[in-house]
């Protein structure tokens, strides 16, 4: 059985290109709009195997989505990555904090991102 | 990835429209972080998906401008007027950006770079220190591309936060705390460096022509109708089919229902295909909050603009072109119809002017005007120029005639040209552009009150509102918008005038005359002809230059008609804008008014000379050409009439 990412984005065009990546790569793809549209779908799948999120986002951002993901005993191991412009010390340690798993930095390139997915779900 | 790039350059291009909305519609004073904070996910998004998408200079100018944008809704900076202007002009130069990566256009990487320092000093201004808000304790954050040289990816680990490495694979693989990064060794995977795993930046012919076949954002219940109508469609013709299969007479009945049926459900998804093409004109009025703000900056006037009936619709296409001939119109009242602060408080107005725009259906045109409450147009001024430039003037001309002399060729009242509106493009090219679309523009003004220039406009470049005349045994379709009047002449109202040829007196004025079939270069007979132009119709039409009144044989009736183009399909006709089928599936040609003019004017010029050429062999009695004497007067049994 394939796995189930769920990918969470504002940006109709990063969300879409991470998902036919994701899809190419042979997973099954779950896209939400923003964080409280992901902790929603998250909801309602029991399956998803890995989060994939971005920070900047209307409504919820990524690190508030993580918690609220952490904080939810199906996804307390679930990995969850965050793709994000922004890599100083200052942002992972609050990703560190928030129970991140790792992060990305858009501009990302695809076959890195199928290949960093492939090692955390092993 | 390209199928992406277009719509990330879509989303890029509404994020940019509503970063300028929202810019203008700040206030210093009272901003919100909630603004404010709108304001920075849309640059951050631009940057984002612009990093993504390899559109690098893009990218640096959405980080300097975030920078800014990060330091303002945080409070560690207070906004000011000369931070708005400077985000208003990254948000037009980001544009160019974009459109430059389409293929379109280049943009000045100098300019790019001067704003993005006159940014980084803003951000870095001393206003910050100054700043009453708390200064937060965090550093700001480093004005440098990100993720360039940075590592592209890591996992964090218990002991600290830092990058994973690129070159160890360990690989406990416990999925909530410790992973590595992906190992050098597997070819193909690594980020060599992330600039190039970007898309190069696209200029091949095929983006260009990607973006010329242009998308249309629908509402889905605009799709939802049609497929509706589709469906009482397929139901009728079924009806119908079977009514043919069991065909005898008293089927008759049923099989002219459905018909009827087939004829409305026709209509209905005709409407409702058009209708995806509708588009609100706010997508062209939005426009104008920004070229109002800095025109009137620039010239130092106060203006308020009040927008009206924003959500008119009207055709994609037509959107497209009518944004250059609004600009101008809306430039023009600025700088020529609005009065300088210290001569309105002379005037006793208020200092602040205003400018209106306004759009509204009536009938089947949408009506766009552009207001103003400021001087008026002079009369004496108008005509002294038009003098000086030597335009022909009536004797005594209405004031409507007098305004209509601003759309001649070469005609400007700036007293000196000013770097609003004096750019060599003059109300001429609006007046033609507008006539292009099929549509006219007038003009009413008053002394010390203001202008208003009124643009009528077909709805829709596909659909035209016509009315059929038959001349010589074709029929010819007259679009509505040129007609101002049609009328069966008298005998007494036609005179022969000298080299003018005919004309026809109408409430004591005289327009030309002229027959739509010697117009054309047509053989066949027509009536109305030289002798009894009382047989026919005359059809006083409105062209670019002149009102004439074109004889036809007779109305045959008011239809819409699709317009088919004959550019494309034959070649083009002068006085023939296109060609629609009627019907009974014959084609008829759709006349061009502002084409037949200038055949009328060309034809009258051969006619003057072929008479010169004529009077000095020697005298023939007749001022009218011999030509029009070989046409027969022919009866026509029925006339309608409007």
């Amino acid at each position: 059985m394939t796995k189930t990412i769920l990918t969470v984005d504002d940006s109709p065009s990063i969300r879409q290109m991470v998902a036919a990546t994701l899809r190419r790569g042979g997973y099954t793809v779950v896209e939400a709009v923003d964080g409280v549209d992901a902790l929603a779908r998250a909801g309602s799948h029991d399956d998803v195997a890995l989060v994939l999120t971005d920070q900047n986002m209307p409504n919820m951002d990524g690190l508030t989505l993580t918690r609220n993901l952490r904080a939810d005993e199906r996804y307390a191991r679930t990995p969850i990555l965050m793709l994000t412009t922004e890599s100083s010390a200052e942002m992972k340690a609050s990703g560190k904090a928030a129970g991140l798993t790792g992060w990305m930095v858009k501009p990302f390139d695809p076959k890195t991102l199928l290949a960093v997915i492939a090692k955390v779900l092993n | 990835m390209s199928e992406f790039l277009g719509i990330f350059v879509e989303e890029a291009r509404e994020h940019l429209q509503e970063m300028e909305a929202m810019l203008l519609a700040l206030r210093i004073d009272t901003v919100t972080t909630d603004d404010l904070n709108k304001i920075f996910r849309a640059a951050h998004s631009i940057k984002g998906g612009s990093a993504t998408f390899g559109l690098n200079s893009v990218t640096e100018l959405a980080h300097v401008l975030e920078s800014l944008l990060d330091r303002l809704r945080d409070r560690r900076l207070a906004l000011t007027t000369e931070m708005v202007d400077a985000l208003l002009r990254s948000t037009d130069l980001l544009g160019e950006q974009i459109s430059e990566h389409e293929g379109r256009g280049t943009v000045d990487a100098r300019v790019v770079e001067e704003l993005c320092e006159r940014i980084r000093r803003l951000t870095e201004s001393p206003a910050s220190a100054a700043s009453p808000i708390a200064p937060s304790t965090s550093t700001p954050k480093p004005a440098k591309p990100l993720g360039i040289e940075g590592v592209a990816f890591g996992f964090f680990d218990d002991a600290e936060a830092t990058p994973a490495s690129l070159a160890t694979p360990p690989l406990p693989p416990s999925p909530s705390s410790i992973a590595v990064a992906e190992s050098v060794s597997e070819p193909g995977l690594l980020p060599t460096e992330p600039r190039s795993n970007g898309p190069a930046p696209v200029t091949s012919a095929a983006a260009v022509a990607a973006h010329e076949s242009s998308s249309i954002r629908v509402g889905v219940e605009k799709v939802d109708q049609i497929i509706n109508l589709v469906g009482e469609l397929v139901i009728t013709q079924a009806m119908l089919a079977q009514c043919v299969d069991s065909a005898g007479t008293q089927r008759l009945e049923k099989l002219k229902a459905g018909l009827d049926q087939l004829d409305r459900n026709t209509r209905a998804l005709q409407e409702a295909a058009m209708a995806i093409r509708m588009m609100p004109i706010s997508a062209v009025f939005n426009r104008f909050p920004r070229v109002v703000r800095d025109v009137a900056a620039r010239l130092g006037k106060e203006v308020d603009l009040k927008l009206v009936g924003e959500g008119t619709e009207l055709d994609k296409g037509l959107i497209e072109r009518i944004v250059d001939p609004l600009t101008h119109l809306v430039r023009n009242s600025l700088d020529h119809g609005l009065e300088a602060p210290a001569e309105r408080i002379a005037c006793g107005k208020p200092v602040k002017g205003t400018i209106t725009l306004r759009a509204s259906h009536q009938g089947g045109n949408i009506v766009i005007e552009v207001s103003d409450d400021g001087r008026g147009l002079s009369r004496e001024r108008i005509l002294a120029k038009a003098r000086e430039r030597g335009i022909a003037v009536a004797d005594n001309p209405s004031d409507g005639e007098v305004w209509a002399l601003i759309f001649e060729a070469g005609f400007s009242t700036a007293d000196k040209v000013t770097d609003v509106s004096g750019r060599g493009v003059g109300m001429d090219v609006v007046r033609s552009n507008i006539h292009s679309l099929g549509g006219r523009v007038e003009i009413h003004s008053e002394a010390g009150l203001g202008t208003r220039m009124t643009v009528r406009l077909p709805l829709t470049l596909a659909i035209l509102d016509g009315m059929s005349v038959s001349c010589g045994g074709e029929t010819f379709i007259v679009p509505l918008t040129f007609i101002v009047e049609s009328l069966r002449p008298s005998p007494e109202s036609i005179r022969t005038v000298g080299s003018q040829g005919r004309v026809l007196q109408i409430r004591g004025k005289y327009l030309p005359m002229v027959t739509l079939h010697e117009l054309l270069g047509m053989s066949a007979p027509a009536v109305g002809d030289a002798g009894v132009p009382e047989e026919g119709i005359l059809i006083v039409i409105d062209t670019e230059e002149m009102r004439m009144a074109l004889l036809v044989d007779a109305l045959l009736g008011q239809h819409q008609v699709v317009i088919k183009s004959l550019e494309t399909n034959y070649r083009k006709v002068p006085g023939i804008s296109g060609a629609t089928i009627m019907g009974d599936g014959r084609v008829a040609l759709i006349l061009d008014a502002a084409g037949l003019g200038r055949l009328a004017a060309s034809q009258r010029r051969e006619r003057e000379l072929a008479e010169l050429a004529s009077a000095f062999p020697g005298a023939t009695a007749s001022p009218t050409s011999p030509a029009l004497l070989t046409h027969r007067p022919r009866a026509q049994p029925e006339l309608a009439l409007s």
